[in-house]
């Protein structure tokens, strides 16, 4: 009964897209208040059936209903509650119904914190993301209904992918989902701003807060996802240049573009049809990456089954948005063009470097991404694109821009005293010289270019994000010597700073040693002593477990006692790798148990990881600085 | 600056970052393209010897082969037509088993070795690389009846 | 031509390229099998290893080969269903174990049931793959003669089952 109050609801919601798309706009477009007033209650109505669909599925899950198929091949009576929880988004058609529900959500939320937008703009902005929800609600009950029946109902369940049966990736998926759908409404405003024709630096700072929003849960939701990888995988790496990481992480690289165009549209009037460029831009490798990520047409580690028609329904849907959004672009913007000039030595010159440097990173990203399927069609034989080829494609837009980042910040808007550069920037760029060169030499006795290069941005960005703050911090009316937006910025720089730091040591230094160990053997990586005590079983509520007892130390001094184990899930009975970690802020020991070799001994996986967590944590300050940023008092107004 | 400057300065830049990127890559590109390769055509003689590239198949039963207490490893790899020797240094992913498919990265030594530096696993069991499933399926064709062992169709080349 | 054209057109361009990216999916390829005979083979049988299941038991009537494991969780989910339809005795349901172990085959088929005619235990997998087996749960529809005339891949269920394979029985059978 309760999954067919859940297909019922899915349906009743399509409806109500269809009025929240279809009636706005027409009254939008007609001037019609009373049809625009539609457009809240069918908002709210529609994000309230969507919730009441999702709380059917979960309650599915909880109950152990084996007559829903989905619940069928992702659950199972041992399974820890949870993992039944998260079992709810684990696959195709449940993560497609938590897409509709933020989507929904994010619509409701537009309809609800509308500020001081004019009706006009939110009717439209509503009935934009109508249109989208009524693509994803047909996409789902045409081919990927999640309440489908299994008659009769299987006794028990297929499990959860034990790989997925983690807290970390319990939570990646919804929040990179709230990034990714978030840029559904920067889209939205920027159709609504070409309807219109209206577009001024009050669309900007409307449009701006909800940017940000979307960028920051999908910073944290990659950031996550970077976590899991290392620890879960057993790898010990932390990005893989992946089709399905890049695939979020193109989204993100053009967000951040979006981000600073919308700054300068805000404050100037300028880039007008840039930022709408960027706006559809962004949402359309969000869709894209959905695309290669479920349609399976490019060979990736993290690949799952994958069904082709479900591929063809994205493909159609991805087509329709961008041709239809760019035929709108190529026939509007024009005329919303912006005809103000800028001086050179101004801040709207660093942004406008800031976005080049990140499309390119972007278009390099993309062409790696791509180039197995280009390669495969003109008949080149089947290839793989490597790490080490992102990697050095990826760096040389990145250096400029880590280091432009440092004057950017510094620099006024119109035009800047040359002078005055001089005298914010003389000390931080003295200490990034000094600590980057210092730094690799002290802590780890070795330097290189790149390590040089790497430890100088950081410290470069880190320093001139702090001179802000500092200098109104010191002055005597305190806080109210910089705006929220501002400290926001300082503080996402911030951690564009730490990140980097942590990125360069962590591939400097890191060291990753396969060996073979025996019980009361030491094995010696990277001056610390690794002895494995014991070989114990354990017993999970749904695995069992040999878990290995390492003690570390350095000398005669006790640093932590690791437990990596190997698990086998009951149902699945395939073996996963519960890699042991020992995480410190400036270092983690990883030991990760390989497999039996024989005589006594096991294959492990050691590894040193010095500051690999200022990765993590810089990817939350940067997401930190969003929220301070959009708590600014300027997105706050309220309609008059 | 006059907006058309602007615009293009800005165009310029953006093909220039471009073009300066993936001229610096290009070689790199080369470098990382793997190629991958049936088992067949490595049998034959059909590889690119100067560079590493892919191959993939299934692992031979009873063929894994480990001395005690080492990470050094060996085993076969068939697509079921011709079986291909792997050596392999180090720790093994979760889903490696006799029976299952495989995907290794590395490069051949003598004419009948392949040193894998890399073995790939998947997060999925019941899903197999697109690119091993079509190669065994198209030998799976050429065979009748012979179960187990060479194939005596494989050619050596 | 109009610089704001230039997105739109850029997009029409690598719009074909993702369709024909997609016309490539190897999970369609293996229609070669359809309409041959089925890949000779002769295993022992999961519950007595003393007697053998081969290609010579499927001729001479219409029937189903399921490929299945225990390490398969949608072979699980459609166990269910595959009870049932033995008990309709519609059409015989026999199997390939595939790449799995004995006790725990057994066990499965203790707990949960046994709707096959036999079940061919193929331990390496070799079998399988002359079938073309991708994954497990892998269903094929075989006439008298022993020709493969369809194959489903993944969970069956009734509504799939009146779908796919109700109609092409109908029609062998006329």
């Amino acid at each position: 009964m309760i999954p067919e109050i859940g297909h019922f609801a899915l349906i009743l919601a399509l409806a109500l897209a269809a009025c929240q798309a279809v009636l706005p706009l027409l009254g939008a477009h007609r001037d019609d208040a009373a049809l625009m007033s539609v457009a809240r209650y069918a908002t709210f109505g529609h994000f309230l059936f969507v919730a009441i669909s999702f709380v059917c599925l979960t309650i599915a899950f909880l109950s152990d209903d084996f007559s829903v198929l989905y619940v069928a091949n992702h659950s199972q009576l041992a399974l820890p509650t949870q993992y039944k929880i998260s079992a709810v988004w684990s696959a195709h058609e449940g993560s497609l119904l938590m897409w509709i529900l933020l989507l929904a959500g994010w619509t409701a939320a537009v309809a609800q914190f509308r500020s001081d937008m004019p009706d006009k703009l939110v009717a439209r902005v509503i009935g934009v993301l109508g249109l989208l929800s009524i693509g994803f609600l047909l996409f789902a009950l045409l081919t990927s209904n999640p309440f489908d029946r299994l008659i009769p109902a299987a006794m028990d369940g297929g499990d959860l992918n034990p790989l997925l049966q983690d807290p970390g990736l319990a939570i990646h998926p919804p929040l990179l989902y709230v990034g990714y759908v978030g840029f559904s409404v920067a889209f939205a405003f920027a159709i609504a701003a070409m309807l219109s024709g209206d577009l001024d630096e009050n669309w900007a700072r409307w449009t701006r807060p909800w940017t940000v929003v979307a960028w920051l849960f999908l910073t944290m939701g990659i950031a996550l996802g970077s976590w899991w990888a290392y620890y879960e995988l057993g790898w010990g790496g932390w990005w893989f240049w992946d089709p399905v990481e890049n695939a979020s992480f193109m989204p993100w690289l053009m967000g951040t573009a979006l981000i600073h165009s919308l700054a300068v549209t805000e404050r100037r009037g300028l880039f007008k049809s840039w930022t709408l460029l960027l706006a559809i831009s962004t949402f359309s490798l969000s869709l894209l990456g959905t695309f290669l990520v479920r349609s399976g047409i490019i060979v990736s580690v993290h690949a799952f089954a994958t069904d082709p028609t479900r591929g063809f329904f994205i493909l159609a849907f991805l087509a329709v948005v961008v041709i239809g959004a760019l035929a709108l672009y190529a026939w509007r913007a024009p005329a919303l063009d912006s005809t103000a000039g800028f001086n050179a030595a101004s801040r709207e010159t660093f942004l406008l470097l800031n976005n080049v440097l990140l499309v390119v990173a972007t278009t390099l990203v993309l062409l790696g991404t791509l180039a197995p399927l280009i390669v495969e069609m003109l008949n080149g034989g089947k290839i793989s694109i490597g790490p080490p080829w992102f990697e050095v494609a990826f760096l040389i837009p990145m250096i400029p821009l880590v280091f432009l980042m440092g004057f950017g910040m510094h620099t006024a808007w119109r035009k800047q005293n040359e002078g005055v550069w001089f005298k914010v920037l003389k000390i931080p760029a003295i200490a990034a010289i000094v600590i980057g060169v210092v730094l690799p030499l002290l802590f780890y006795g070795r330097v290189s270019l790149m390590l040089v290069v790497g430890c100088t941005a950081a410290v470069w960005v880190v320093a001139t994000a702090l001179v802000q703050p500092y200098r109104s911090w010191r002055r005597k009316d305190g806080a109210a010597g910089i705006t929220r937006s501002a400290l926001g910025m300082s503080i996402a720089h911030l951690g564009m700073g730490l990140f980097v730091l942590g990125a360069t040591i962590v591939s400097a230094f890191g060291i990753e040693s396969d060996r073979a160990m025996r019980i009361g053997e030491t094995l010696e990586v990277a001056d610390l002593q690794f002895q494995l005590r014991e070989l114990r079983e354990v017993q999970g509520p749904n695995y069992t477990a040999i878990e290995a007892v390492v003690e570390v130390r350095d000398g005669a001094e006790f640093i932590a006692t690791v437990r990596p184990q190997k698990r086998q899930y009951l149902v699945q009975k395939n073996w996963m790798t519960e890699a042991g970690i020992h995480p410190t802020w400036n270092k983690d020991l990883f030991i990760a148990l390989g497999d039996q070799l024989g005589d006594g001994s096991w294959s492990v996986r050691i590894q040193y990881k010095p500051m690999i967590r200022f990765l993590w944590i810089g990817a939350f300050v940067m997401a930190l600085g969003g929220m301070v940023s959009v708590s600014d008092r300027r997105y706050r107004k309220s309609k008059k | 600056m006059k907006p058309r400057q602007q615009r293009m300065l800005a165009v310029g830049l953006a093909v220039v970052g471009v073009a300066v990127a993936a001229g610096l890559t290009l070689r790199a590109f080369e470098e990382n393209m793997m190629f991958f390769v049936e088992i067949s055509d490595v049998i034959a003689g059909e590889y690119p010897s100067e560079r590493n590239f892919r191959i993939g198949g299934l692992v031979v039963a009873d063929s894994i082969q480990r001395e005690e207490g080492s990470l050094d490893l060996r085993f076969s790899v068939t697509d079921t037509r011709c079986e291909l020797d792997v050596s392999y240094t180090g720790v093994l992913p979760d889903l490696f088993r006799e029976g299952q498919g495989v995907v290794a990265h590395g490069r051949m030594a003598d004419n009948d070795l392949f040193i894998a530096d890399k073995i790939l696993a998947k997060h999925d069991e019941n899903y197999m690389a697109p690119e091993v499933a079509e190669s065994l399926g198209k030998h799976v064709q050429d065979q009748t009846a012979s179960l187990g062992g060479r194939s005596s169709e494989c050619e050596t080349g | 031509m109009n610089r704001f054209l230039l997105p739109l057109v850029a997009v029409v361009i690598m719009i074909p390229i993702m369709i024909l990216g997609l016309q490539s999916d190897p999970s369609k390829l293996p229609s070669q099998y359809i309409g041959k005979p089925a890949p000779e083979f002769s295993l022992p049988t999961l519950m007595d290893p003393s007697k053998t299941f081969s290609t010579a038991d499927l001729k001479g009537q219409i029937s189903l080969v399921n490929i299945w494991a225990t390490w398969c969780g949608g072979c699980r989910t459609e166990h269910g269903f595959l009870m049932e339809l033995a008990r309709t005795n519609t059409i015989p349901i026999y199997a390939i174990d595939w790449r799995d172990k004995r006790p725990e085959a057994l066990n499965f088929m203790n707990q949960l049931g046994n709707p096959y005619v036999a079940s061919g235990f193929d331990e390496d997998g070799r079998v399988g793959i002359d079938w073309g087996a991708y994954g497990a749960p892998e269903t094929f529809l075989i006439d008298a003669d022993g020709i493969v005339v369809y194959r489903f891949t993944g969970p069956l269920n009734r509504a799939l089952w009146e779908q796919e394979f109700v109609p092409r029985i109908a029609e062998l059978q006329e």
